[in-house]
């Protein structure tokens, strides 16, 4: 049990950063589930890399054990990726927010089909 | 090294440049210039290297001259090449084109971001197709998809706004499904070099963290290939997007996304494996028919011509899949083959319909939905337009003399092949439902009176017909001469099915 703490941690954040996009109808909400999300797999990466008593990958005839680098480097780019949604999915709810007045999906959905209504009216008429 | 060996880096760099240029350019004309320059010698590039590996075989080039497979690798095949060459065109056809189109349906001021958002979405999709590495397809993934985002949410319309946010939200699971999917492959292989993964994962595949590798990469590439039933984005993002976004992205992001699932399934995985000891071909025969049946039956009865040829799209890239799943050279050609055609012919339609679009647009109000009443009569003063829209709509159907005929035969074939004569009749019934919505547009456009009241407009202009109709154009072409579609996904085809019986 204990040997697989990292990857309990991992899999709770991951299920419930899902859930959140899911279950909430925020558009910010959704947003930190998703970022909930991302995040736990820059876990799934990291863990594995690091070596109980291995140090830093830097060749030296003291040690023998080293940890794995690699993965850090490709979360730092995960990372970003994750910055840039985030970001840009914050920019989205601002804009939505300016032509809807409203952040709650199903708010949103209501003031779609209010407007497609009118818009088959008007194709009859 | 001369220039000719940089040219799989410079195929991705030159366009990932011309991006900060345009946006430092600050103004919408040089911006255009710059980024198509990029665009058409990307074009050439990928012309040259499809050549070359035409004549030499694969082509490897390690980034930065960092060894694969520690380095980053680029390495084409006949695939891929075949691949850059249909994204790298569209976007050569498509960008001439927004320069007229955009006009109404953006903001002057915001001219010269449009242009460096869709540099960068042709740089994320050509480094895609490009790569031999799998986390620097995630890498390049995520560029295209981040600037897809803001390239929809730049539609007139408000829903435009929800569309992209809803395509960010499942557009993002996709991708760190994806990278999950990747980590897993390189916690059990150690390596990330696609070539070099191949053998490592023939020896774990059938461990718990392989399938469950496998599970994570299909279900994220399946959402951004849009696969029935994960295509909730795509119908309002292919509405509301500006004209040329939606032809752009209808054309090129769905196929890279399938590529990458091909990629995976034959090159990484294997298709021994996948295809005979997993219910795999099972599970994609049911999602294409699915595909095949349910989205084109719910095209018929759309109103909006862009949202009927979205729903349009997820039933053609059914047959992609469904060519997939038999696992034989034809099978797979065929699927690699309509991924050309159609996205030629859909990048057609939706020019055109663009071009409609525009024409129906006054200077003050948001660009109108296409629907059928307000086409209709359209043909009258239209004329070539329409046609146009027609040719394309034939090519969907799989009429002969058009690219779409060619590779809806060796989809039959293949499915003759395997013995399945039932799937050739639910190919051609298929095929049926699109006649009908086909036909809608048609009857909409020639039979019916105009409006009253409906000012009268000409033919669309020079700039929006003359893209729509070169690819137009390429849809007959190569529903006549087949040598370059067919030659190149047969020779690609037989370089990923092992699976010989």
């Amino acid at each position: 049990m204990l040997a697989h703490f990292s990857n309990i941690i991992t899999v709770f954040l991951m299920v419930a950063g899902l859930f959140i996009i899911i279950a909430r109808g925020n558009l910010i909400k959704k947003l930190i589930g998703l970022s909930l999300f991302q995040t736990s797999v820059y876990l799934l990466y990291i863990t594995p890399g690091k070596l109980i008593g291995g140090t830093a990958p830097i060749i030296s005839p003291q040690y023998t054990v080293y940890s794995n680098p690699l993965p850090h480097v490709l979360i730092l780019t995960a990372i970003v990726v994750g910055v840039a949604t985030l970001a840009l999915g914050l920019a989205l709810a601002v804009r939505i927010r300016e032509a809807y007045g409203s952040i709650e999906e199903d708010e949103i959905l209501e003031r779609d089909h209010g407007v497609e209504a009118e818009e088959a009216k008007e194709a009859r008429s | 090294m001369s220039l000719a060996q940089h040219l799989p880096a410079l195929q991705v760099v030159l366009p990932l440049i011309s991006a900060p240029l345009a946006v430092l350019s600050r103004r919408a004309g040089l911006a255009f210039l710059i980024v198509t320059a990029a665009a058409w010698t990307a074009f050439a590039i990928a012309i040259a290297l499809w050549l070359q590996v035409d004549l030499s075989g694969p082509v490897s080039y390690p980034i930065g001259n960092w060894e694969p497979p520690w380095g980053i690798e680029y390495r084409l095949d006949r695939l891929n090449s075949f691949m850059l060459v249909l994204v790298s065109g569209m976007a050569a056809v498509v960008l001439p084109y927004s320069r007229a189109s955009i006009e109404r349906e953006i903001p002057q001021e915001s001219h010269y971001l449009f242009y460096a958002m869709l540099g960068l979405c042709l740089t994320g999709l050509l480094g895609m197709s490009i790569t031999g590495d799998a986390f620097n397809l995630f890498v390049f993934l995520e560029i295209s998809s981040l600037s897809t985002y803001v390239l929809i949410a730049m539609g007139r319309d408000r829903r435009a706004l929800t569309a992209a946010y809803q395509y960010l939200i499942m557009g993002s699971i996709g991708a760190t499904f994806i990278v999950i999917g990747i980590g897993f492959l390189y916690l059990m292989t150690g390596t990330l070099n696609l070539a070099d993964m191949v053998d490592r994962v023939a020896r774990i595949e059938n461990s718990r963290p392989g399938l469950a590798a496998l599970a994570f990469i299909t279900v994220g590439v399946s959402l951004k290939v849009a696969l029935a039933p994960l295509h909730q984005w795509l119908p309002n993002a292919y509405t509301y997007a500006p004209s040329s976004v939606s032809a752009f992205l209808a054309a090129t992001a769905t196929k890279v996304a399938l590529y990458a699932l091909i990629r995976f399934y034959f090159t990484v995985f294997g298709d021994a494996f996948l295809f005979e000891k997993l219910p795999l071909p099972k599970m994609m025969l049911v999602l294409s028919l699915f595909a095949m049946f349910f989205a084109n039956f719910i095209a018929i009865f759309q109103d909006n011509l862009k949202r009927l040829f979205a729903y349009s799209s997820i039933g053609q890239i059914g047959y992609i899949t469904l060519g997939l799943s038999f696992d034989s050279i034809d099978g797979v050609a065929a699927s690699i083959m309509h991924l050309f055609n159609h996205g030629v012919a859909k990048g057609a339609i939706f020019l055109l319909v663009g071009a409609i679009v525009a024409r129906l647009t006054t200077r003050q109000s948001a660009p109108p939905a296409p629907g059928f009443d307000r086409i209709a009569g359209l043909a009258r003063s239209m004329p070539w337009t329409c046609f146009g829209i027609v040719i394309g709509g034939l090519s969907l159907i799989g009429v002969p003399g058009t690219a779409g005929f060619i590779s809806k035969w060796y989809l039959v074939l293949a499915a003759v092949d395997k013995g399945q004569w039932w799937l050739v009749g639910a190919i051609l019934f298929s095929s049926l439902l699109a006649v009908a919505y086909v036909w809608r547009f048609v009857e909409a456009a020639y039979f019916r009176a105009p409006p009253a009241g409906r000012e009268a407009f000409g033919e669309a202009s020079l700039s929006l017909l003359i893209p729509a109709w070169l690819l137009v154009g390429a849809t007959v072409w190569f529903g006549i001469d087949t040598s370059f579609t067919v030659g190149s996904a047969i020779e690609a085809a037989q370089q990923l099915v092992h699976n010989h019986k």
